[in-house]
């Protein structure tokens, strides 16, 4: 029952009840929705949302419903906003298969950046929300590599893992690695909260925290972290270093230690 | 207990009738004995003896070179040069080049003292005698005897009066070192059931370090919190911050199934105490579908729409709830301390 | 001793330095009568004999690299601001301990390469030690004379825990520091004392000033102090008991069949030092271990997922991740049996180990010195208990990574706890039984070889179209080996009534006794080793096959 109903109010639930607080507090995002730059670029704006909803009617629709409403199948989109759409489909978890286990999984894109941009900008027209951050939002250049690890341990680690690693949840639920995945994406996450992941608004957690945060994964958790130690063996803690230290730390001596006891070869052999 | 009970004819044949014993015609699992030694190529052919002499002295001289590396390393390898070495990333040139010579040294010199033993020294095996452990009826006759006139000397079990009071003094003694002990700490006291929590303490946001309004915390959102004017650099944060740790959220009012949680809350937001009723982890794993929490640590879950009471995992009862309310500037704050003791449960807490 | 041909030709020519030294130093500590007795002692050659010299090589290691870390590690909760060479920690506030092992990463030259050497070295040591012991268990090499040795041993590995996790404690990271608010939580659960202990350990409330402190003096001092002793008493033993060996041609119950001390031990056990010295320093040099900077100092509000010991706690925080929460309220007070379960059974199971070869003296009612070892196949019941409780032992280190069971195998981690909970019973219990049906199957094999001869692998047709492997008849040696081992007759009670008619008052432990001996050595609980006359009767007369 209880997982049944768990995939029924996937996956964008989070969006769904984000909008209700929107609401109820006086739309603090209305500050950042990017209200003149639409203006100033209106008809462009609307042959985004325009060619966003064609590519909704046919990738989207059959969940969420024909204007967004949501299904029995899919939540209701109207005021996830722009980014919401972004982070869900950029990272490939929308649309998600017919049958999901306990979570969508990230997996290939199957859009392009200019076809998100413009189902973004369709989801968007039908209620405010959180809008697609700028770059300047989610840079790591100039950020607080330090502020951002503290900020990092104290609201995503008990999830994510000290660097970003992943971690497990309740009933085959997890959290996701956070390597490879873009700054935007990060950003867009913490702003609005997919799936199970709760939400950290601007509210409680500005926009100056999350681009610390940013650059302090951008740091620990890339193709270019330094590991001065060597091998960092998944970056798991202590029951990789165990299995590490069986295998090839006494592994090893017992090998050695086969040598060491093993007869020489005898001249006749016999 | 005792081996009486055992009828001895129950136990093993004694081995010692079949050891040393020379091959018997009539018993053909008789031990024939050490086989004769076989000599080994090195002990036969000069030139694989020369062979295996060489390989010892490459080893040796291996381990030199190595040690040498060492030492250039150490001397010529900033700390904090980093290198990329294929499959460990990107690593402290330093440590790699140091661990890797001084592996390489100190193998090597292991290597050749082991070749040398097995290809030049004698592999002729030899059998040693082993010897009874316990001692002879006559050795022990004499030490019993021995024993006996020294406690007769001493006269300790003549003079009652120096046993007992010797035996009072080494008991009594001791004890005054375990009182040393009490210095290590107070007693407890009532020190876990309380927090710096107390009525109209505003709620102030870890991550922004600024009071909080209703209208911050979103549904679906996490924040932690901290009692106002407790501050990171202080003398005892950690033993504050370690009890008053406090979580916040928001539900819809009509998701809250608990009757006392909804009072407590304030328009639908919830604060519970962080720390994980279990053993003290922080519990944070909060999933914003379910109102899940699950502890890191043990994976106790606690559902924080029902009273955050278990509903699964080893923690024996549901995270304490913290009062909150709105002060007269809308600030959140909370209307009193937790009402019973946070974190782990203790013999005192009832 | 000496070949000096110097000091043959002239008797009144000094005698070579080296003598002279030796001479001065018998004349005060004897070492004559010493080197007389251990110089040329014989040690048998086997693999499985030298899991005690990596422990004790890895021990030195972790003494020696530990001695440079205290030179540089500042043992102090006294908290200050990072201002070293690691940027994404730079301006954070964190403990002297945290801060010192940070420089120790980054500042100090070849500190890093000591640190990970005393860390791997460290879980080296505790794995050495669990499958040293296990060598000694399923061989049957605990039995007398050697138990006080297996329980020096066993307290060994115990005081290596303790020590391992002290000084994993130290540097005050947020993973350790995981750990040892656990400790606390765990102390607390303790009934009516368990405040008490918790605040004189602290020092007053988790996490406070001075834990880093204290364990640095139990970690450095008390707990490797108490160690080396009972290693070189260990040591000792091991010398005066001489090794085990196991049963072949020419080795018996009283002797010990292998090559001398000097040289061929000196060489291979000297050298077994460096090369295991040089493994760890290899694995220092290209693998991570323990490294702080990326799991940030402690604070005790904040957490990481996948918290977990290192592995030799494994097993412990298996038992306490899936207990059920059990916790009783009576007349004001809580027992907190969710916690304090597990802190027993913790310690039960490590005592199971450690007690059992008195209970199998005590089954046996063998009273003789051992030094022939068994092959596992050959004591059924002693090797399904052992595989029993390295069952459990298992079952509990799979409960002590289930978060990372989930994430990796996709799993639902409720699903595996409720797995751990079920199987930490019924797993022994059928390891037990499947082990036993293996032995008794080797036995059964090993006896068949004996009687039959060595499956050689040639098919011959015989005249009448028959197909048949001829069977190699086995050499004098190999029967022997595979006889050697002793086989005990279950104890009886004997008659109930004595010579004068009375009946006889049996204790229960008589009788539990007898019970037990039947399980051990009963009918079908041991394959009767094949006798001469078995032997004989088989080979006699016709063709075998």
């Amino acid at each position: 029952m209880k997982k049944l109903s768990a995939r029924r109010r996937h996956p964008l639930a989070a969006v769904v009840v984000l909008l209700l607080a929107l609401a109820a507090t006086g739309g603090l995002y209305a500050a950042f929705a990017p209200a003149s730059k639409a203006q100033a670029d209106e008809t462009a704006q609307s042959l985004a949302i325009e060619e966003g909803k064609k590519l909704y009617q046919v990738g989207c629709a059959s969940c969420h419903g024909t204007g967004g409403q949501g299904s029995s199948d899919g939540p209701s989109l109207v005021g996830v906003g722009a980014a919401a759409v972004d982070f869900q489909v950029g990272t490939g978890r929308m649309p998600a298969a017919t049958s999901q286990g306990a979570q969508v999984p990230r997996k290939k894109t199957i859009y392009t950046q200019a076809e998100i941009d413009q189902l973004a900008a369709f989801v968007a027209s039908l209620g405010a929300g959180p809008a697609v951050p700028t770059t300047n939002e989610y840079s790591p250049e100039g950020a607080d590599l330090g502020r951002g690890g503290e900020l990092f341990r104290q609201n995503c680690a008990q999830c994510h893992n000290f660097t970003g690693k992943g971690g497990a949840l309740t009933h085959g639920k997890f959290a996701p690695t956070l390597e490879g995945v873009s700054p935007k994406h990060l950003y867009e996450a913490m702003q609005t909260g997919p799936q199970n992941m709760p939400s950290f608004p601007d509210t409680t957690l500005s926009s100056e925290n999350k681009k610390d945060i940013i650059a302090y994964l951008d740091a620990v958790n890339s193709d270019e972290t330094k590991n001065p130690g060597g091998l960092e063996l998944g970056g798991l803690g202590p029951v990789s270093e165990g299995l590490f230290a069986w295998i090839f730390g006494l592994g090893a001596l017992i090998a050695v230690a086969v040598w060491v006891a093993a007869r020489t070869a005898k001249a006749k052999k016999s | 207990m005792s081996s009486q009970d055992i009828p001895e004819e129950n136990l093993p044949a004694e081995q010692e009738s079949a050891a040393g014993e020379v091959a018997d015609e009539r018993n053909p699992f008789a031990d024939p004995g050490l086989p004769p030694h076989e000599p080994r190529i090195q002990d036969i052919d000069e030139r694989a003896a020369k062979r295996s002499e060489r390989t010892v002295a490459l080893l040796f001289t291996l381990s030199m070179l190595a040690a040498v590396g060492f030492i250039a390393s150490y001397l010529a390898i900033p700390v904090d040069k980093s290198i990329y070495v294929f499959p460990l990333g990107h690593v402290s040139a330093l440590n790699f080049a140091l661990g890797l010579t001084l592996g390489v040294a100190l193998f090597a010199i292991g290597a050749g003292a082991v070749h040398w033993a097995r290809t030049l020294m004698s592999d002729v095996e030899v059998a040693d005698e082993r010897h009874p452990i316990e001692a002879s009826p006559e050795v022990k006759a004499k030490v019993m005897a021995d024993f006996r006139q020294g406690a007769k000397e001493s006269a300790i079990g003549r003079r009652k009066l120096i046993r007992t009071t010797m035996f009072g003094a080494l008991t009594v003694v001791p004890l005054s070192s375990l009182f040393l002990l009490g210095g290590l700490g107070p007693k407890p006291g009532t020190k876990l059931r309380h927090t710096a929590w107390r009525n109209g303490k505003l709620l102030v946001n870890m991550n922004t370090n600024q009071p909080m309004r209703p209208s911050d915390v979103a549904v679906g959102s996490l924040t932690f919190a901290k009692p106002e004017g407790l501050e990171e650099h202080d003398e005892e944060f950690q033993n504050e911050i370690a009890k008053a740790a406090l979580m916040l959220v928001r539900l819809e009012p009509v998701d809250i199934k608990d009757k006392k949680e909804l009072e407590w809350s304030h328009e639908g937001i919830v604060a519970y105490s962080k720390i994980c009723t279990h053993v003290g982890c922080p519990i944070s794993l909060y999933e914003q579908q379910t109102h899940h929490v699950l502890c890191p640590c043990h994976q106790s879950t606690f559902d924080l729409s029902d009273g955050a009471r278990v509903i699964f995992g080893p923690a024996g009862h549901a995270l304490p709830q913290l009062r909150i309310g709105v002060n007269a500037d809308g600030y959140l704050e909370a209307l009193g301390d937790f009402e019973e003791p946070v974190g782990p449960a203790f013999w005192e807490r009832g | 001793m000496s070949t000096n041909p110097s000091n043959e030709s002239g008797a009144r020519r000094e005698p070579p330095a080296g003598e002279r030294v030796a001479d001065w130093a018998d004349g005060r500590l004897g070492i004559y009568s010493l080197a007389k007795a251990n110089m040329r002692k014989i040690f048998p050659d086997h693999w499985s004999f030298m899991l005690g010299e990596v422990c004790m090589y890895s021990f030195i290691i972790i003494i020696l690299t530990g001695v440079y870390l205290t030179l540089f590690f500042h043992p102090s909760m006294n908290e200050v601001v990072y201002d070293g060479s690691y940027v994404p920690l730079q301006g954070q506030l964190m403990s002297e301990a945290f801060n010192s092992t940070m420089h120790i990463s980054f500042e100090v030259r070849g500190g890093l390469l000591i640190r990970q050497i005393h860390h791997w070295a460290a879980l080296i040591f505790l794995a050495g030690m669990f499958v040293h012991m296990m060598r000694v268990f399923f061989t049957g090499a605990f039995r007398k004379p050697r138990e006080v040795n297996w329980l020096f041993g066993f307290l060994l590995f115990v005081l290596g825990m303790f020590t391992g996790f002290t000084g994993y404690s130290l540097p005050d990271d947020l993973l350790s520091g995981t750990g040892v608010r656990f400790m606390e939580g765990a102390i607390l659960s303790v009934p009516i004392v368990g405040t008490y202990i918790s605040m004189f350990l602290y020092g007053g409330e988790f996490p406070g000033h001075d834990f880093v402190a204290r364990f640095y003096s139990i970690h450095i001092l008390l707990l490797p102090g108490i160690m080396l002793g009972l290693m070189v008493a260990h040591l000792i033993l091991v010398f005066y008991h001489k090794h085990t060996q196991f049963a072949g041609p020419g080795k018996t119950n009283n002797n010990v069949v292998g090559m001398p001390l000097l040289p061929v031990y000196m060489a291979k056990a000297g050298g077994f030092f460096f090369l295991v010295f040089g493994v760890i320093a290899a694995i220092a040099a290209i693998a991570s271990i323990n490294p702080i900077w990326g799991i940030g100092p402690y604070r005790a509000d904040q957490v990481s997922t996948g918290a977990q010991p290192d592995w030799y706690m494994g097993f412990a925080e298996g038992l306490i991740r899936v207990m059920p929460g059990w916790e009783i309220n009576l007349w004001g007070h809580t027992l907190v049996l969710g916690v304090f379960i597990p802190l027993v059974i913790f310690p039960l199971v490590l005592a199971a180990i450690a007690v059992y070869p008195f209970i199998e003296s005590w089954v046996t009612g063998d009273k003789r010195e051992h030094h022939i070892l068994d092959r596992p196949r050959n004591a059924p019941t002693r090797t399904a208990f052992g595989v029993a409780w390295l069952t459990a032992y298992l079952v509990m280190l799979v409960g002590g990574g289930n978060d990372l069971w989930a994430t990796h195998f996709h799993l639902s981690i409720n699903a595996i706890t409720w797995f751990v909970r079920i199987t930490f019973f019924v797993g022994p219990v059928l390891a037990f039984i499947i082990t036993k049906r293996i032995c008794l199957g080797l036995q059964r094999r090993d006896r068949d070889k004996v009687l039959h001869g060595r499956e050689s692998g040639i098919i011959k047709r015989l005249p009448h179209g028959e197909f048949i492997e001829v069977h190699e008849p086995l050499s004098q040696e190999q029967l022997h080996t595979l006889t050697a081992h002793e086989q005990y007759q279950p104890a009886e009670i004997g008659p109930l009534v004595d010579e004068n008619g009375v009946e006889r008052k049996l204790k229960g432990s008589q009788k539990l006794r007898a019970k037990l001996s039947t399980a051990y050595f009963g009918e079908e609980n041991q394959i009767p080793k094949p006798t001469a006359e078995e032997y004989k009767e088989i080979t006699s007369g016709h063709g075998h096959h």
